[in-house]
């Protein structure tokens, strides 16, 4: 059984994972180099273009890489200077008014326009000076910001590299990762943050897994439906699929402890889904609302469970979210007042932000608790159609999102 | 000689009481005194939760808020989190005297149906 590991074999496969991430970041960061020196050599300066669409910049796909190379960079490195963006945006308004300049041979005279062209000699040489004087202040600023994200990267490759060395000795000398031997003594420090990625890396994966397993199970579940098997065999498939939402709640678990935040936000969740979010996943008496029309029809006996179930659920969630009002009102508190330490908000913070895992393992049980109640009240046969369509319910609500993400965008 | 016997009786019953200061005496004593007793700490979010749940069933829970209680809060705080294992003390439930358990105790049994019938045994729900 995979849950029976040594010690030693999750720290080793914990740090391999680790390792793997560090490598692909600095790999990354690598790439990202190259491009960045590619793109210097080429140079901001608008006197030549060529280089720019080669293949080695993959920041861009529009074959005007050339003119608009400075909004890019606005893209690129807005957050190391915000204050720089506003005065930018303007100097970016004057380049976007360049309009279907895609020869390769563009020189600054062409700022003003295609349509301008014809009619060069008419302009008033002073705004083409200035539209001139404007393209050089872009394009400086622009440089001064590429330098600073290449400092910011380096910095950062740097630290990978420490951090893997780091690791490797972690690793040989059998410590846990993000225990004292690394240093996860401050908040954001790039040990813990990394086994955090880790675990939440992990996490996708094995979700991306259960979603294929997930929809396998459907599969199996329509066919014995169809055909006319036993109920000890449906009675074995929907173990399975109850099991199956087991390893979900456990998953969740782990990731909670590596990121609960994250976990809460529903990224890992397609746009659908998220949209019915509550702490960290489905609410359990939304979930009743979709099966009861499937299971009918039902026993006298089993309604009256049915809707004391939907009742129960109902009061406890109300509980939870009430319990979460609380901590998101008492945690505002606590960061709101400046109580003149620092140090000790933040720790009190903190341990308030801890009790957020909690919560979402609280949920997750209540989620559990129903699915198990509603298969106590249902037989083998009703409890086979209730999975198959709650099943089919979330692989909708999928391929909604999938449809909506690829919706054709209205013309501007 | 009656009275100074029923004296002595009523004397030696105030020293038991208060030496009863192991916590786990105090825990089972004061969770007989009523029909619903919450064992919480005023600023744990959890707690708040399930007082909320029981009152949202139209229940009036008993609340002993062990960080209010400068005599032996403590201790009875260690005593629990010894007696259910778990990395917190509170919230902890008891219903006709009887230990529910925790948070997630207290939930699966109200899932499962169980908590109503324990709290109508209890006298703490009517309907």
């Amino acid at each position: 059984n995979n849950d029976v590991r040594s010690e030693q074999e999750v720290v080793d496969v914990g740090a391999d994972e680790i390792l793997v991430q560090v490598r692909v970041l600095i790999g990354s960061l690598n790439s990202i180099f190259k491009r960045l020196f590619d793109w210097q050599l080429s140079g901001p300066d608008y006197k030549s273009t060529k280089g720019m669409s080669s293949p080695s910049t993959q920041f861009v796909t529009s074959r005007r890489m050339g003119v608009y190379e400075p909004l890019h960079q606005i893209g690129m490195w807005e957050d190391p200077f915000k204050g720089l963006t506003s005065q930018h945006g303007i100097a970016a308004t004057t380049i976007v008014e360049v309009d279907g300049l895609d020869k390769p041979d563009y020189t600054s005279n062409e700022s003003v326009g295609p349509s301008k062209n014809d009619q060069e000699a008419s302009i008033p040489n002073e705004k083409v000076q200035r539209r001139l004087a404007q393209n050089r202040e872009a394009a400086r600023k622009s440089r001064l910001r590429k330098k600073a994200y290449v400092q910011q990267l380096e910095t950062s490759r740097l630290k990978l590299t420490q951090l893997e060395q780091e690791l490797q000795r972690a690793r040989q000398q059998g410590l846990f990762i993000g225990s004292s031997a690394l240093d996860s003594s401050h908040m954001g420090s790039s040990a813990s943050l990394n086994s955090d990625l880790a675990g939440i890396t992990a996490f996708e994966m094995k979700y991306g897994h259960w979603v294929e397993e997930q929809h396998k199970q459907n599969g199996e579940l329509r066919n014995a439906l169809q055909v006319h098997i036993t109920d000890i065999e449906l009675r074995i498939l929907v173990d399975h699929g109850l099991k199956h939402y087991h390893d979900l709640f456990n998953m969740k678990a782990d990731a909670a402890k590596a990121d609960v935040f994250y976990l809460m936000s529903g990224m890992w969740r397609t746009s659908a889904e998220r949209f019915f979010l509550w702490i960290g996943g489905f609410r359990p008496s939304e979930l009743l609302n979709v099966l009861m029309p499937q299971l009918e029809p039902l026993t006298d006996q089993q309604l009256l469970d049915v809707c004391n179930l939907r009742l129960s659920s109902q009061q406890a969630e109300d509980a939870l979210t009430q319990g979460m009002d609380k901590l998101q009102q008492s945690l505002a508190q606590s960061v709101a007042t400046d109580s003149g330490n620092y140090g000790s908000q933040m720790a009190a913070a903190m341990e308030k932000l801890e009790a957020l895992e909690g919560f979402v393992n609280q949920a997750d049980h209540l989620r559990q608790q129903t699915l198990q109640q509603m298969s106590r009240i249902l037989t083998t046969r009703q409890a086979a159609r209730g999975l198959l369509a709650l099943g089919e319910y979330f692989h909708r609500l999928r391929a909604l999102s999938s449809l909506w993400a690829a919706r054709p965008c209205e013309p501007a | 000689m009656a009275w100074g016997g029923y004296c002595a009786m009523q004397a030696r019953r105030n020293v038991e009481e208060r030496s009863t200061t192991d916590p786990i005496e105090r825990v089972a004593r004061l969770a007989s005194e009523s029909a619903v007793v919450i064992f919480s700490i005023s600023t744990c979010c959890m707690c708040h939760a399930v007082k909320r749940l029981f009152c949202g069933m139209g229940v009036n829970p008993t609340v002993h808020e062990l960080d209010q209680d400068p005599r032996g809060g403590k201790d009875i705080e260690r005593a629990l989190m010894r007696l259910l294992g778990n990395s917190s003390a509170v919230p902890v439930v008891f219903i006709g005297g009887k230990l529910i358990g925790a948070m997630d105790r207290v939930m699966a049994s109200h899932i499962n149906g169980t908590l109503v019938p324990l709290l109508k045994e209890a006298g703490a729900l009517w309907l």
